[in-house]
Order: C-alpha cells, then structure tokens, then sequence
C-alpha cells in the first residue's frame, strides 16, 4: 500500500493522517445517538430520507435532461 | 408628590428595563436584520416593482413565521449550551451530524457569493471597483471579529443593522400615498389572481424569510453570549423585536420600489437602485448603501455561522470571546470562507447568475433537515426539560415547518424547472 506522504510529501500527508484521524474521532464519539425517538420522530426522519432522496432523483433527472440538451 | 414619587419609580423601572435589554439584546436582532440580506433585499425590491404595495400584507404574515421559528433556537442554545451543529451530531449521530454540517457550509459558501455580488454591484453604482470593494470589506469583517470580545463584536454588528433601516427615509423622502399603502397593502389579495408567477414570489418571500444559516446562527450566537435559562425571556423578546424590524424593512422597501418602479421587471436590488437614482439620485443612493449594507450583514453572519459550526465539531475554540492565537482555526475558517467567496465575484465571467439559483436548490436540501431537527430537539424533556415546547408551540412550529417545506421545496422545483407552474 503507497503511504499518502510518498504522494503528497511528508508536510501534507501528516496533515491528513491528522484530519482523517480526527473525522475518526469525531464519528466514534457520535456514534450512537443520544435522543429517544418517538413514533413521530422516528417517522419525521424516515420522512427526511424519502425526501433527500426524491430531491437527489430531482436533481439527477434535471441534468439527464441539461447533458441531452433539454431545459 | 406622590405623582412624582410614582412617575419617578416607573421611570427608573423603564430605563433599567432598556438596559436589561440592551445588555441581552443581539443575537435575534442581528439574526432577523441580517435576514433582509442582499438576497432578501432584491427579492423584496423585485416583489415591490412587480406587483406594487399589494403583497405588503403577506410580508406582515411572515413575521411571526420567523419568529416562532427563531424563538425555539434560543430556548435550545440556552438550555444546552451547545450550537446547533453540535446538537444534531450529538442527538442524531454522526450521518445526519455531517450531512447537516457539510451541506450547511456549502449553502453557506454559495450564499457568501451572492452577499458580495450584490456589495460589489452597490458600490459599483458609486465608481468603487469590485476588487477595493472585496479587500476593503474582507479587511473590515476581519477587524470586527478580531478584538477578542463578543460584546465588540455584537455591538459593532448593531451599528451595521441600523443601517439597514435606511429605507425607512428613502421610502418617506418620495412621499408614497398612505391611503394606497394601505387601501392596497393590508387587505389580503392576489394582484392579477393566483397564477404561476404570483405564486414563484411568494415562494421566493418565504424563502427569504427562513434560511438554514438563520437556525445555526442565532443558536451558536445564544452561547457564545454565555445566555442562561433565566435569559430566556429577555432572548425571545430580541428576537419578537429584531421579526418586527425584518418586516418593517421589507415593506419600507417594497414601497420604495413599488411607488417608483411599479411594473416594471426588476432582477436585482443594485438594477433597481440604478434605475431609481435615474429617476431621484438620493433615494437611488440610499437603496445602494442599503443593499451594500445587507450584503455586508449576510455575509459577516454566514462566514461566522460556518466558524461556528466547524468548530464546534471539530473541537476548536469556538468563541469570538478567545484571541486569534487561542482560537486560530475559528478565525482562519472565518477568513477562507470570506476570501474564497470574495474571490468568485472578481473571476471574469464567472456563473453568478447560476451560483444565485443554486443557492436556493441546494437550501432546499438543507431547510427541512434543519428544521424537523430543531422541532425533535424542542420536544425531547430530557434535553430541554421545562422548556421543552408546549402544545401551543408545537401547532404553531408544526404548521409552520410543514408549509415552509412544502414551499420551498416547490420553490427550488420551480428553480429547476421553471416553466412548471406555467
């Protein structure tokens, strides 16, 4: 495996051995959420995920339609 | 003497009632003020040119929807001392935790652009060249969070929101009819009836009206003034007077445009500032200094709202309170985002246009995930306690949030596709 500092040089790699090792600790100390989800709650979120994924079709459909010329 | 007495204990409760509050006043006066930005300030200037003083009334409506909005994230920044980034990492774990935060930083960003498109072009209006403006104003933004004090800070940003109030002499200086205002502004009506370009304004004043950054803002600026649960009051009636302010200013600039470029087609607050200093040079100045003035507020708020956010995250010192040396990443984060969006409005032909209409499809994305999250927080007793929302709160936040969602999600469908509504 090619250590990120042979591609970047030691200065850069070290930083993003550091950034990501920090996103590492960031995920591991919210990892498990600390709110009790009501029935409500939890439908609001399952809402919020139908929701982002009908705008990310949205949004793939409208540059289908601008890569083939459309509106 | 016992009128005297009297009057002189009501005046010395009136006064120390003022300072009280012009102690804890801040962070919803700013936030609400900041909300006219240069974005909001051409939509209302478009709105006001288009259809005249006929949709004041629901400019009115809009009042309270910010307030009742805004008012949850000082109960929330109060009570758990964290921003709102950090609450929804830590309530809703990391997934949510980096979506929010990563689509906030780029809406932030992409709005940036727009606060320095619309700097640029007011002061355009005066001779001064897009790039004196961008260095001057990032040096300015740089020297207000710098002095190492919140209260600095605030109190500066203040001076910059009466500012915004420079429409209220431009609008008195023309002498508008206020029978007109009235007759056509307060009666609830639709000018032309309710058909597809009526219905995209109204979409784009909500719009304006509720922005993601608003939520982050006001709840990372709650504790970084280090306000308690007994502020509360005092936070909610900041952010009840800076709602009446945001509406005051909007209608005061739909009158301007509506009484001097009523049917015309406007695109954007500096164009309409062009056109009315052809036709009175002073009322044309105050509009540019106003829209200057809006840009600088947005722009100032956005990059300090993304500061916020990244360091509460990342673990940095957070706090305009700290020295650039104690909090060097906060005030570096704060310096990228400003110079990056800076630098787009000096790149020749750059897609400006574009950048403003994504802005407002990429907010879509971010809008209802703020805000269900900011409704779930409100309701958790072991987060929020005696604070927590009360059944009143819930109808009204409720309402409120599902029509904000409905709407702006047809808002940024119609961004997308605008011959969809006819």
């Amino acid at each position: 495996m090619v250590a990120i500092e042979s591609i970047f040089g030691e200065r850069i790699g070290s930083t993003i051995h550091e950034l990501t090792g920090t996103i590492t600790r960031i995920n591991k100390r919210y990892a498990t959420p600390k709110i009790k989800l009501s029935k409500g709650a939890e439908f609001a979120l399952l809402f919020l995920r139908l929701y982002l994924i009908f705008l990310v079709i949205l949004l793939g459909y409208k540059f289908w339609t601008i890569v083939h010329g459309g509106a | 003497m016992d009128f005297l007495s009297k009057f002189y204990f009501n005046y010395s409760r009136i006064i120390k009632t003022i300072k009280i509050y012009l102690l804890l006043a801040g962070p919803g006066l700013i936030v609400m003020i900041a909300d006219n930005d240069a974005g909001g300030i051409t939509t209302y200037a478009a709105t006001g040119a288009k259809f005249g003083y006929n949709l004041i009334w629901f400019l009115v409506l809009l009042g309270p929807v910010a307030y009742f909005v805004q008012e949850m994230t000082v109960r929330l920044g109060a009570v758990t001392k964290h921003g709102h980034a950090e609450a929804i990492f830590s309530a809703f774990g990391s997934f949510w935790g980096w979506f929010s935060l990563l689509d906030l930083s780029i809406v932030n960003w992409l709005t940036m652009v727009t606060e320095f498109v619309g700097m640029t072009a007011a002061l355009s209006i005066f001779g001064v060249s897009p790039i004196i403006t961008v260095v001057i104003v990032i040096f300015v933004m740089l020297g207000i969070v710098m002095s190492g004090r919140y209260w600095t800070w605030e109190k500066i940003t203040m001076a910059f929101c009466l500012v915004n109030l420079i429409y209220i002499p431009a609008a008195i200086i023309i002498h508008p009819s206020v029978s007109d205002i009235l007759r056509a502004g307060i009666i609830p009506n639709f000018p032309g009836g309710f058909n597809g370009e009526l219905f995209f304004f109204l979409m784009a004043n909500i719009g304006t009206t509720i922005a993601p950054w608003m939520i982050f803002f006001q709840q990372s600026a709650v504790v970084d003034k280090q306000m308690k649960e007994k502020d509360i009051p005092w936070g909610k009636f900041d952010t009840f007077i800076g709602a009446i302010f945001t509406v005051i200013v909007a209608i005061f600039v739909i009158v301007v445009t509506g009484t001097l470029l009523y049917g015309m087609n406007i695109e954007s607050a500096a164009q309409a500032a062009q056109v009315i200093m052809g036709v009175h040079p002073l009322v044309g100045t105050l509009v540019a200094i106003g829209l200057f003035d809006a840009g600088f507020l947005g722009a100032i708020c956005i990059a300090l709202t993304n500061s916020w956010a990244f360091g509460e995250v990342f673990g940095w010192a957070h706090s305009l309170n700290y020295k650039v040396k104690e909090a060097f990443w906060f005030y570096v984060y704060y310096f990228i985002g400003l110079i990056t969006a800076g630098a787009v409005v000096l790149i020749p032909n750059a897609p400006l246009i574009l950048i403003t209409l994504f802005v407002q499809v990429v907010a879509v994305t971010l809008l209802p995930a703020a805000l269900i999250f900011l409704i779930i927080l409100l309701n958790s007793e072991e987060i929020m306690g005696k604070y927590k929302n009360t059944l009143f709160d819930n109808i009204a936040n409720i309402s409120i949030v599902v029509c904000i969602i409905i709407v702006s999600t047809l808002f940024g469908i119609s961004t997308l596709f605008p011959n969809l509504f006819g």
